[in-house]
């Protein structure tokens, strides 16, 4: 679990599974989701094994998550913006990619 | 729409890509830098900007070099250089033609040349234990720093070796970080191999002055530190409870809520792979990294590599690459006269030898134990997306998988979301040791574009007259 050193900066409402989240303008939806809960930001498809973001910078891709309704989305790679709903992936979610 | 056309396309904002933009405006190019991030610095100045104007007590915190960052990613917006933040590359071709998405929109630019700045990542550390929440690398830790002016609630064990290991744990304690551990695989054997680099290093005796007071300040700060640790692992059922580890003849087991793993850095090959240009094999450092020529050049005419992307040499290395890469390609488009680049060159080389100076020294001292390139436990996952372990590779091995490439087809490794970012040199070395050859002979994962997912949305909300788009188009390669 992550905390934040000061309180500098806007503060943003974000949801996190539904649930009321205060952020701060900057920060990518990775570090608030991980400010606010401890363990798993989602399950694996292969196994449901607990995963977390891991590297920060947009190479591990165990960040995934649904962003205002867009599943497989890297938290580290977006910054929280007010009014934003963020939810942990259970499992498979489509990639729906052109590979 | 016709693309739009560069005479120099640089893919990356960091010390080299931003460097070599200067450079090469000054010398009269038109020059486009494209970026994944929206701000500019890449990981090693990231948010330098934001945490200048907004929080600059974490200057304090960051330091010096990350401060200096600040006046060369300045001067970015007021050049004439255009600069496509938030720009995710997911196609590259031989003739400069560079595909880039900003998440809703598919974009298509030409540069006569295109320069790769693409740096680093650092090297996956897969113990077991390793896919727990609660586990991140070292830089990911250094990264909320910077961008979140967040640190872990800890306690926090720090394990594994290079440089940036101790840099971060500098900064953590400068933040005021609950630190239960630095535990350093680093031996004194490899202190001993590392000695005669060291009149050479002596050139770039800053650096090695850096490193002593980094780790005089973590121990003066009351950190626990202990060397040569082996037999790594996280442990923790649902999330990660603590480390165990051997030094010596003892087992430690200590307890943290977060894990920082670290084993340094290796060039971040996907997009050179994707082009399909030549790598090599880097013996001591266990890397691929791009096979160059003068200044950055690569065989495909239109292609230069500048910075961690060719071969870690740190940032100071990188920006002092990038101006020079700049000028070889102004060079190449008869912008600048080959004795006019021999006059603008010559700081910049010499630059670039000071600051590697100290890379033989550092390259020697910190070199990947063999129990993390290659896991000796059966049950350690090594592909994170797909949950494959290093015992289904041997066991793949066995059955007759020869490369990396036919491991796809056995066990679906490396073809998760990451793209193989994750499990790539670990399936190398693991395949080698079970086929009792090198790196080197084993080779690696071929990459396709697109380079990064990419939604179908993306590709459809291209103008009018980019539909003769195609991934993975026969100019790319089969
Ligand atoms: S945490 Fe690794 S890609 Fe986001």
């Amino acid at each position: 679990m992550l905390k934040r050193r000061h309180n500098d900066g806007k503060v943003v409402t974000i949801t996190v599974d539904g649930e009321t989240v205060e952020a701060r303008a900057g920060e990518s939806v990775a570090a608030a989701v991980l400010a606010h809960t401890e363990g798993a930001t989602r399950t694996t498809p292969v196994s449901g094994a607990p995963r977390a973001p891991y590297c920060m910078m947009g190479v591990c891709f165990e960040c995934l998550m649904e962003i205002d309704g867009q599943p497989n989305r890297q938290g580290c790679m977006v910054r929280v913006t007010d009014g934003m709903s963020v939810r942990r992936q259970q499992g498979a979610r489509d990639m729906e990619t052109s590979s | 729409m016709s693309a739009a056309e560069f005479d120099m396309v640089i893919v990356g904002a960091g010390p080299a890509g931003i460097a070599a933009a200067h450079e090469a405006v000054n010398v009269g190019l038109t020059v486009c830098v494209v970026d994944e991030q929206d701000a500019p610095g890449g990981q090693i100045y990231r948010d330098v900007e934001r945490v200048a104007m907004e929080r600059a007590h974490d200057l304090d915190v960051l330091g010096a070099d990350y401060k200096y960052g600040f006046g060369l990613v300045d001067g970015l917006h007021a050049s004439k250089v255009k600069h496509f933040a938030g720009h995710t590359v997911w196609q590259i071709e031989r003739d400069g033609t560079v595909w880039c998405s900003d998440g809703n929109k598919a974009k298509c630019i030409k540069g006569r040349r295109v320069m790769l700045a693409t740096g680093a990542m650092e090297r996956p550390v897969p113990v077991p234990g390793w896919t727990l929440p609660g586990v991140m690398t070292a830089g990911a830790a250094q990264i909320l720093m910077k961008s979140a002016g967040m640190v872990p609630s800890g306690p926090i064990a720090i394990c594994g070796s290079g440089p940036l290991l101790l840099l971060i744990a500098d900064q953590l304690v400068r933040a005021g970080a609950n630190i239960a551990v630095l535990a350093e695989t680093t031996t004194f054997a490899d202190y001993v191999r590392a000695a005669p680099h060291l009149l050479r290093a002596l050139k770039a005796f800053d650096y090695l002055q850096k490193g002593m007071a980094m780790r005089r300040r973590i121990k003066a700060a009351g950190v626990k530190i202990v060397s040569g640790i082996s037999a790594l692992e996280v442990v923790g059922s649902e999330k990660a409870e603590g480390v165990s580890f051997k030094a010596g003849a003892k087992t430690h087991r200590i307890d943290a809520s977060t894990v920082l793993l670290h084993q340094g850095v290796v060039p971040n090959t996907q997009a050179t792979r994707q082009l399909r240009l030549e790598h090599l094999w880097h013996a001591q450092q266990h890397y691929w990294y791009p096979k160059t020529g003068r200044h950055g050049s690569t065989e495909a005419a239109a292609i230069y590599i500048a910075g961690d992307g060719a071969g870690i040499n740190g940032a100071r290395a990188a920006e002092a690459a990038g101006r020079l890469t700049a000028l070889e390609v102004a060079c190449s488009l008869d912008a600048i006269s080959r004795e006019n680049f021999d006059l603008k060159a010559a700081p910049w080389q010499s630059e670039l030898d000071h600051h590697q100076a100290v890379r033989p020294l550092l390259d020697a001292m910190f070199r990947p134990p063999a129990e993390i390139l290659n896991p000796p436990n059966d049950s350690t996952i090594v592909c994170r997306c797909e949950e494959v372990t290093a015992g289904d590779i041997r066991e793949a091995a066995r059955l007759g998988a020869p490369g990396p490439n036919q491991l796809k087809a056995f066990l679906r490794a490396g073809m998760g979301p990451c793209q193989g970012r994750m499990c790539g040199l670990t399936v190398t070395e693991v395949l080698a040791a079970a086929h009792g050859t090198s790196p080197a002979q084993i080779g690696a994962y071929r990459i396709r574009p697109p380079l990064k997912p990419l939604s179908l949305a993306e590709l459809a909300d291209m103008e009018a007259g980019d539909s003769d788009v195609t991934l993975g188009s026969p100019s790319s390669g089969p």
